[in-house]
């Protein structure tokens, strides 16, 4: 790959990163995080992504950003309240910035009137608005504007102290850290030289006693005069690499009093102090900066472009700084992952072959053979759990983009609408984060389009005009759940089912219990919004979900309460690499079931087996007939019937709720199984959901349940028809 | 002009051959895991070093009827495009070096066997030996719809 779209494909990767921590850090504080950590963090990722756009001359994303980040710099400095108001035009920038990244991604256009109407949204909020003109001049310097007036004030001052050529103090004492990284303290001093006359006296006293030194310590420290008609930015500059690995003080003579000159004005003081207080948290020297700005803002002439983007690079250096020191990550090529993952599928087939033939070849439980091998069990499922979780991710990937999402349709929709999300700690493997976003965009949308009541609506019915929408996430028994519940009127079911009788879906006559009733939802082509809105869709809302929902080898269901709201519950797989199934054997071929489907497993009796029709059969349980169906002729195994009295029958849930029995000949027992693809070199297979490996080495095929049991039906009814057709 | 090599082998009587390059390996019979509502020339899958590998019998592809199978069977392993497919054959007979221009056209007859996958025959020895392709081994899609 060309190295500059290898890097820029980083910043993009790292713009994520920083716009998910922009949104985080503003739903923080919106939720009454005042800490002004969380503001410095919201402020950095900004900075992050207009320092790296500017790299790469996106010259739309660095120019919204940079109004974005002059705002939050109001806010960070204290000058502008963080209110509910200030904070929702901040959300929808942070969405217009996500949008500008994109759009620079991937090279498409933006909407920028809508841009630049934010922009000026966010001008407005400027506690000085109306003085873009001076912004523009101190440009990325960020420093505010009154510091610049004072300097003004004391323009006589300046002219009668100022010298064109400034004296520098400067104590530079580098950390190990800094010759860590290969930097060499002579090489600086070298390049200050370069810039004027410099006197350097080294401080050598923090030298420990030669038994005690650390050959890799830092004990040296220098002070320095430098005398130079330089600014202080270029004195800065020879320390820009080195700038976070060395404590650095750097005062300049008769700078001082200009300073105190101006601390006679009180604002001033309290300004400075809380940039300090702002220095003190970044790690980065900026007071000095302020009297810079003041001097050239009164004295020389305006600040050159050139000098500009320093800072900024800086800051966007320390901050990133201080990313990694928060958490050492790497990152990793999914492919590699996948790669690992797999041949430790492999590692644990084969253990478990090498098991079994170590059993087969009679040696003892209790020989060191065998005993050695128990022991290689362990540590292979140690290291398959570990493995596993390389890919697991927390669900807030996907959980962060919704607060976005509920902004835009409550704005369309005109509801007020609070998002609430719950567990986001909660990890799943990544490809199941990946296909849960489309999901839960629909139930989400649908939960506010549909769901939830207009606010005149809501207030008659006595309920707070703002909407409630809560997303969460639990693990429970080796799978995620995930809920999308409102508060909102809940399934109104007289108008479901009238729809459902419209549409054909089911007959006018037909008796369904609530339960069913909410689930004709999930049917194809089933859409309860009586105008189609461009929000939910072309009535594709519920069935796709439910689809991919299955698809993932999970589960959804709805429970709802007229007038008090509905509740989606969505049940997946932790992993889509492994499954826990149950080992079956039909007519003498080694089967997987899904445990997931398998509600019980039973004997079946004469008495409870009856023929219906032709050849269907039906079985009694606890006195609810369900079809049985016999896997090993659905399957073509064989022709005749299998004899249900010499079987087992296996009572299964399909996804629409409906229960199947399916009878099998036996259970050989319950295993974890790595799920290895049919279509990689073959293609689907009608009631085979995939295949698995076994200890003998051989292939065993796992059933697709759901397939199995819609095949089956041969006269479909009404209702079964339908999710035959989804299944 | 260099010569291509081909791997040759036996059904039945027949001789066949397919370029070696499509080949990655040859391996002993194993007994396969049938597919439920397969063609009958699709004998099943195999494990093969933790892939599932389906497994064709070609002489029931070229309609010669199902083998029976024994021990002295191959799986030949060929890479199909972007999938690896095992092939029972008889047995493997020979590598050849032939020059291109030895492959002679395929003579017009009427099975429909010879002209899905007969892409020339090749004289070796007074022998006679098809070359033949495997783009069309697995059976189409159409016929799987469920």
């Amino acid at each position: 790959m060309d190295p500059m779209a290898a890097i820029r494909e980083t910043f993009f990767q790292e713009c994520e990163e920083q716009l998910a921590e922009l949104e985080s850090g503003l739903l923080a504080i919106e939720a009454g995080d005042s800490d002004p950590e969380t503001v410095n963090a919201v402020f950095r990722a900004v900075h992050s992504i207009k320092g790296g756009a500017g790299a790469f001359s996106l010259d739309d994303l660095v120019r919204f950003a940079h109004v974005f980040e002059t705002t939050l710099d109001h806010v960070r400095a204290g000058r502008l309240a963080a209110t509910p108001e200030t904070l929702k035009v901040m959300l929808r920038a942070a969405d217009i910035l996500s949008d500008l990244v994109r759009a620079a991604r991937e090279g498409t256009a933006v909407d920028e009137a809508r841009c630049a109407a934010l922009a000026d949204e966010l001008r407005a909020l400027d506690p000085n608005g109306g003085v873009e003109e001076e912004d523009d001049l101190s440009d990325l310097n960020f420093q505010p504007v009154l510091v610049q007036l004072d300097g003004l004030d004391d323009l006589d001052d300046f002219e009668l102290t100022s010298d064109p050529r400034h004296v520098f103090h400067i104590k530079f004492k580098p950390r190990p850290s800094l010759y860590a990284k290969a930097n060499e303290a002579a090489l600086v001093l070298r390049d200050l030289r370069e810039l004027g006359e410099l006197k350097v006296a080294c401080d050598a006293s923090d030298l420990p006693h030669l038994t005690e030194i650390d050959p890799e310590g830092a004990y040296l420290c220098w002070d320095m005069e430098l005398t130079t008609d330089k600014d202080e930015t270029a004195v800065r500059e020879v320390f820009e690499f080195v700038a976070w690995d060395c404590d650095l003080e750097i005062t300049q003579e008769g700078a001082e009093g200009a300073a105190s000159g101006a601390d006679a004005d009180a604002e001033v003081a309290a300004l400075l102090a809380l940039v300090r207080g702002a220095d003190q948290n970044d790690g980065e020297p900026v007071s000095a900066g302020v009297t810079e700005s003041a001097m050239t803002g009164a004295t020389e002439e305006p600040p050159a472009a050139q000098v500009v983007p320093l800072p900024v690079k800086q800051a966007a250096k320390a901050a990133e700084g201080e990313l990694k020191a928060a958490s050492p990550t790497i990152r990793v090529d999914l492919d590699r992952v996948d790669r690992l993952i797999n041949l430790v599928g492999e590692l644990v087939i084969n253990q478990a072959m090498l098991s079994q033939r170590v059993l087969e070849a009679g040696l003892a439980r209790a020989s060191a053979v065998a005993v050695g091998l128990d022991e290689l069990e362990q540590l292979t499922r140690e290291i398959q759990d570990s493995v596993m979780a390389i890919r697991a991710q927390p669900v807030k990937s996907v959980f962060q983009r919704m607060p976005r999402l509920v902004r835009e349709i409550a704005a369309i929709t005109g509801k007020s609408v609070r998002l609430v999300t719950d567990g986001e700690a909660t990890e799943v493997d990544k490809t199941v984060i990946e296909r849960l976003a489309d999901p839960l965009t629909h139930m989400i949308r649908n939960a506010i389009d549909h769901g939830l009541e207009s606010p005149e609506k809501r207030i008659a019915a006595g309920k707070p005009e703002e909407g409630l929408v809560r997303l969460s996430a639990l693990h429970r028994s080796g799978r995620i759940v995930i809920e999308v519940s409102d508060d909102g009127a809940g399934i109104n079911r007289p108008r479901v089912k009238s729809i459902a009788v419209e549409k054909g879906l089911i007959a006018a006559d037909a008796q369904l219990s609530d339960d069913e009733i909410d689930n004709l939802i999930f049917l194809p082509g089933f859409s309860t919004a009586s105008e189609i809105s461009d929000i939910s869709g072309r009535g594709v809302g519920m069935d796709v979900v439910k689809r991919s929902i299955q698809a993932l080898g999970g589960r959804i269901s709805i429970a709802s309460r007229p007038g008090h709201g509905s509740t989606f519950t969505m049940s997946l797989p932790l992993t889509l690499a492994v499954l826990d199934g149950m080992v079956v054997t039909v007519a003498g071929q080694t089967l997987v079931v899904p445990l997931t489907a398998i509600v019980e497993t039973l004997q079946p009796k004469d008495s409870e087996v009856h023929g219906l029709g032709d050849n269907a059969r039906v079985i009694s349980i606890r006195n609810k007939f369900t079809p049985l169906i016999d896997v090993g002729r659905e399957l073509s195994y064989r022709a005749s019937a299998a004899d249900p009295m010499a079987s087992v029958a296996l009572l299964v849930e399909t996804e629409g709720g409906g229960r199947s029995a399916l009878l099998v000949d036996a259970i050989q027992g319950q295993r974890q199984v790595v799920i290895k693809s049919l279509e990689a070199n073959y293609q689907h297979v009608p009631g085979i959901a995939a295949a698995t490996i076994l200890g003998d080495g051989r292939v065993a095929l796992i059933l697709d349940v759901d397939a199995v049991v819609a095949t089956s039906r041969v006269e479909p009814a009404f209702f079964d028809d339908a999710m035959a057709a989804v299944g | 002009m260099s010569g291509r090599e081909l791997m040759a082998f036996r059904i039945g009587a027949q001789e066949f051959c397919v370029d070696i390059m499509a080949v990655r390996e040859i391996r002993g019979f194993t007994p396969a895991t049938p597919l439920p509502q397969s063609p009958s020339y699709v004998r099943g899958v195999i494990n093969l070093r933790g892939a599932v590998l389906p497994i064709i019998d070609l002489a029931a592809r070229l309609g010669f009827g199902t083998s029976e199978t024994s021990a002295r069977h191959v799986i030949m392993v060929v890479q199909v495009g972007q999938q690896a497919i095992g092939l029972l054959v008889d047995a493997v007979s020979d590598i050849l070096t032939v020059s291109g221009d030895a492959v002679q056209p395929t003579p017009d007859v009427a099975s429909e066997m010879a002209k899905s996958f007969v892409r020339g025959v090749l004289a070796i020895d007074g022998r006679m030996i098809s070359l033949i392709t495997l783009d069309n081994v697995l059976p189409a899609l159409e016929s799987e719809a469920a």
